[in-house]
């Protein structure tokens, strides 16, 4: 966490929350309770606060729990024109729940977003740090089938990621 | 035969490697800017090359480069925006993660020329394997003496980190995206002052794009006068294309500024034509917020002009008959596509990332989603029409940031050539019950990948 810090200036720590918020919703099961965010507030000497009015603004950001593999479809423009929204209902058919909505066994939790720059390969959907593109019912019937027996929680970045 | 000054060795083995990528002539412009140049003289060549914004405003970069202020004791910043989130728009994410160290290489040779010692690249935070990229060709220049200290014996210092978004289109805006660096809401901030004078933590700052750090290396090596060689008028260089929707051939082209949009839809080098062989409805020729056109208008100007792609050409005509170039995401829609849904996720986008600042903007989103959502469930109105049209017009020049404006040009635009579907929506509600979240089938079990 600390060496996070030091990419900022002196006493421009704040700059770290950010990153630091992606770190602990990785290490917390994907999704940011108060005590987790009044934690990262400790370590950046800030009001808890500044943490949730920053929590709350950002999309990527689970104020809720959520299933171990958290399913993100794009929607807009270029994804809809090649056919997301029939991605989208197949993975409610296929999950039997509603977009928004987590599996009784808590393994799959699916939304519907907006464009991850990825339109050039579209449809497609994001799990963790992983884009899959172009996809095809049997992509998704497959990826499905892969994601069923995680047991961690999906996550965008892990210790690794940042250069140390 | 198009000229490629970014993608020259994209198809490289290996590229994104330190060594391969120096065997190029990599990292070239930094040893010619340090060690042959003084920071004023290459802030000239990018005046002399005309290069402009790639981000989607258009802006000259060597003017903004020249608005920086230099008061004496005090660190200048350069932020690399790298928060590409315009719908239709994939060309930075194409760059970064295919040929990394040429973004490295010139934030090194535009920071010599800034006077900065540090600067950040602010990526969005969707994008953490091309982060994991970044971190890794960084770490190569820091092992090759390309950053740290004292760069290839100049004097030099220069680090460079990279930092994440988390999810909002708002921080592509740069006074949000300098908010947002500094641990808050990216709320946009009222201008002036300019970031190039109260920037990052109130210091002056420039902030660019990915592609137009990238267009530096070439402007350096090659000189300024070289760049603007290629292009037509004020538009000068090569300019990347993201392009999408209903063509043959989806992907990232680099291409000269000039090239006619006819030879960009239907030629095998670039979209390779449309889909299935249908016939071209509409194209939004740069990102969701510039102005939709239908086919008789993107491919010819109202007098009859081949247009091109340039930012002259596809402006030609004003918002009456013209567009934007913007940020050069291309989106084709063939005849069997709906302007009105697909506007709808355009302003269902746009009332998801208002920032909530102003209030014509949060309201205005807001209303124009419902409005939408209602006539494509058949229960519009004609004079719902017309009221949509009255709300974008409120929101259009009443806000800080220009997200208000982005959300209200697509609707203009799509009610001034495209009123007649919104019509037949509310004429026939009948044909058009069925279609409200899931339309627009494809036969995605037999599609290839």
């Amino acid at each position: 966490m600390q060496r996070m810090v030091k990419r900022y200036p002196e006493g421009k720590h704040k700059s770290a929350l950010l990153p630091l918020l992606h770190l602990a919703q990785a290490e917390s099961d994907g999704w940011l309770s108060v005590p987790v965010m009044n934690r990262v507030a400790e370590i950046l000497d800030i009001k808890p606060i500044e943490v949730y009015e920053v929590a709350s603004f950002y999309t990527m950001f689970n104020l809720k729990p959520v299933g171990k593999c958290l399913i993100e479809v794009c929607r807009t423009s270029s994804c809809w024109l090649r056919g997301a929204n029939d991605i989208i209902r197949h993975i409610e058919n296929k999950l039997d729940i509603k977009v928004g909505e987590t599996t009784a066994d808590g393994k799959f939790t699916l939304t519907a977003v907006e464009c991850l720059g990825s339109c050039g390969t579209a449809p497609m959907l994001q799990i963790g740090e992983d884009f899959h593109e172009n996809l095809t019912y049997d992509k998704v019937d497959k990826l499905l089938e892969e994601k069923k027996n995680a047991t961690t929680h999906s996550r965008y970045v892990d210790h690794h990621t940042f250069r140390s | 035969m198009q000229r490629k000054l970014l993608f020259e060795h994209i198809d490289t083995e290996g590229i994104q490697t330190f060594d391969v990528y120096r065997s190029k002539g990599g990292y070239s412009s930094v040893e010619k800017a340090l060690k042959t140049m003084s920071p004023d003289e290459v802030v000239e060549e990018v005046k002399r090359s005309g290069l402009r914004g790639r981000g989607g405003a258009g802006f000259p970069t060597g003017m903004k480069w020249g608005f920086l202020a230099k008061p004496e004791g005090v660190p200048r910043y350069l932020v690399c925006n790298a928060d590409e989130s315009e719908p239709g728009t994939f060309k930075d994410r194409y760059l970064m993660e295919h040929i990394p160290h040429l973004l490295i290489e010139g934030m090194i040779t535009s920071s010599y020329a800034l006077g900065a010692n540090t600067s950040y690249i602010y990526v969005r935070g969707e994008f953490f394997y091309v982060i994991r990229i970044l971190e890794r060709a960084i770490e190569e220049a820091y092992k090759n003496g390309w950053l740290g200290k004292n760069i290839q014996g100049s004097g030099f210092d220069h680090d460079i980190y990279v930092h994440p978004g988390a999810g909002a289109y708002i921080c592509g805006e740069e006074t949000a995206l300098l908010e947002s660096l500094e641990g808050k809401r990216g709320n946009p901030r009222i201008k002036p002052p300019f970031p190039a004078v109260k920037g990052l933590y109130g210091c002056p700052t420039v902030v660019n794009n990915v592609e137009t750090i990238a267009a530096v290396c070439s402007i350096v090596n090659d000189g300024g006068a070289a760049y603007a060689d290629i292009g037509v008028g004020r538009s000068t260089g090569t300019k990347l294309i993201s392009a999408s929707g209903h063509i043959n051939k989806p992907g990232v082209y680099e291409i000269e500024l000039g090239l006619p949009v006819e030879e960009f839809i239907y030629s095998d080098a670039f979209c390779g034509g449309i889909l299935n062989g249908k016939a071209l409805k509409a194209v939004v020729a740069g990102g969701s917020s510039v102005p939709i056109l239908p086919a008789e208008l993107i491919l010819k100007t109202a007098e009859g002009e081949p247009r091109l792609m340039s930012y002259e050409s596809l402006a030609d005509g004003g918002f009456a008959t013209g567009t934007m170039l913007g940020s050069g995401g291309f989106i084709v829609m063939d005849e069997s596509a709906s302007v009105v849904h697909n506007l709808y996720t355009f302003t269902r986008f746009y009332h998801h990332e208002s920032c909530g600042q102003c209030s014509p903007c949060r309201e205005g989103t807001g209303w124009m989603e419902k409005i939408l959502h209602k006539i494509l469930e058949g229960n519009g109105t004609m004079e719902d029409i017309d009221l949509l049209w009255d709300v974008q017009s409120k929101i259009e020049g009443n806000t800080i940031c220009p997200l208000g404006d982005a959300a209200a040009w697509p609707v203009a635009s799509a009610i001034r050539h495209f009123r007649h579907e919104f019509e037949e929506y509310v004429k026939h509600p009948a044909r058009h019950q069925q279609i409200n979240f899931y339309d627009h089938c494809h036969n995605l079990a037999s599609a290839t990948t």
